[in-house]
């Protein structure tokens, strides 16, 4: 158990931010955090090797959330537990007057947020990102320009029009 | 512009700079190609702007200590095995736990299977509990009296031997116990106080699959449970108290029940 221990528990506080973004309610992330782990520490053994552990945690806590979202016992909150989730003094943003960046992170659909929260906070490659969410890279990028022109939007930095001289390119 | 990488500038290498993705030759690349595109430069000047909020705002849950609920310890605690007859049944429920979790967990990519629904035990105990705590005057059916009586009647109805665990060292003093109906056998709870008026129950029937398992963690409101099977019987421990004690609890009565320890009576 000591390498489980060793491997598992410095995901965890990566595990709990992530589960915290996505439910804004303390209790109820580590909740769901612990139900994670125990998922993941019951597959061990038939873990992939060669597959990233961090994606594979990352996987089992964002299925789990969704499972019980689908069985409404996972309820999401509203702004009013905000101040519960992290002191807002700590968004440089907040003293000028200007929206709370988690409230457009709340705005923003799942899979748009997901992607945001591992890209940018979590720093998950893009690789890592799209098997945490089962999808190609090319899906985790068109995700990615969504959330992050919504969140321009929300947080009124920036015009969001993209301009003609932008395409992608592999 | 360098000779060593001329592809265009893309979404993707815009998305990289902002998450810093980039080395250093492509970087200069895209900075270059930006400084001719200010409307571009904008929008990548924003998007490092929600990126950084995003991170200072969510860093503090990030720098606090893991809860002690989530060490692996207690999560998947490794039980001691307590002779070797246990040992054939002990590693089949691990196992078969181990399936059950990873069924639908094939190579990368794969997203691990649905849960299995709140164990209807567990929400059988807590239900007793809610229903059973809030009794001020008759809280048990029997009420312990220091004689066999109590624990011959539940052990009888429910057709395994039913002992209470001595918790005084945990706090908890044995109130009495009443039989549940439980699906096809009753299951036993017996109540426990301590000075401050805190119940506790024990749930406990028979009909569980052999061999041992984890302690599962459940927390429903404001009241936290701990279940686990051992050789047969079901177990789940409910309190409205924190994780830790109830843990205590939890490990007392499984060291009790499987002979590491002395019951009450």
């Amino acid at each position: 158990m000591d390498d489980l221990a060793a491997l598992i528990e410095p995901q965890i506080p990566g595990l709990r931010r992530y589960a915290v973004a996505l439910l804004r309610e303390r209790e109820a992330a580590d909740d769901l955090v612990q139900d994670a782990l125990e998922r993941a520490i019951r597959a061990w053994p038939q873990r992939r090797r060669d597959g990233d552990l961090r994606a594979w945690l990352f996987a089992i806590l964002r299925n789990r959330y969704l499972e019980g979202v689908r069985r409404r016992r996972v309820v999401e909150v509203g702004t009013e537990l905000l101040d519960d989730v992290a002191d807002a003094s700590a968004d440089p943003g907040a003293g000028l007057g200007v929206r709370d960046v988690l409230d457009g992170l709340a705005a923003l659909p799942e899979e748009q947020r997901s992607v945001l929260l591992l890209v940018a906070v979590e720093d998950m490659s893009y690789a890592d990102a799209a098997a945490v969410l089962a999808v190609p890279v090319g899906t985790v990028m068109s995700r990615l320009s969504r959330a992050r022109g919504r969140m321009r939007a929300f947080l009124d930095l920036a015009p969001t029009v993209v301009t003609g001289h932008l395409r992608r390119v592999k | 512009m360098t000779a060593s990488d001329p592809r265009p500038v893309g979404e993707d290498d815009l998305h990289a700079l902002v998450d810093g993705r980039l080395d250093p030759g492509r970087r200069a690349v895209v900075e270059a190609w930006l400084a001719e595109h200010p409307d571009a430069a904008a929008r990548i000047a924003a998007d490092g702007q929600v990126r950084a909020r995003l991170r200072a705002r969510l860093a503090p849950i990030a720098d606090e200590p893991i809860p002690a609920r989530l060490r692996v310890a207690h999560l998947a605690r490794p039980r001691p095995v307590r002779s070797s007859r246990w040992l054939p049944g002990a590693a089949a429920a691990l196992v078969c736990l181990a399936l059950g979790g990873a069924a639908g967990w094939i190579g990368r990519g794969a997203v691990p299977p649905a849960a299995a629904p709140a164990e209807p035990m567990t929400q059988a105990a807590v239900s007793a509990f809610r229903t059973y705590v809030v009794e001020a005057v008759h809280p048990v059916e029997v009420r312990a009296d220091g004689t066999p009586h109590l624990e011959q009647w539940l052990s009888r109805r429910v057709g395994r031997p039913v002992r209470a665990p001595d918790l005084r060292a945990q706090g908890f003093r044995l109130m009495g116990g009443r039989l549940l109906p439980a699906g096809d056998e009753p299951a036993a709870m017996l109540m426990y106080d301590d000075d401050r008026g805190t119940r506790l129950t024990l749930y406990s029937r028979a009909g569980a699959a052999g061999g041992r398992g984890v302690f599962r963690y459940a927390r429903e409101g404001d009241v936290a449970a701990f279940s686990w099977i051992d050789a047969g019987m079901a177990y789940v421990v409910t309190a409205r108290t924190d994780e830790a004690r109830l843990l205590r609890v939890a490990e007392a009565v499984d060291a009790q029940a499987s002979g590491r320890g002395n019951g009450l009576q």
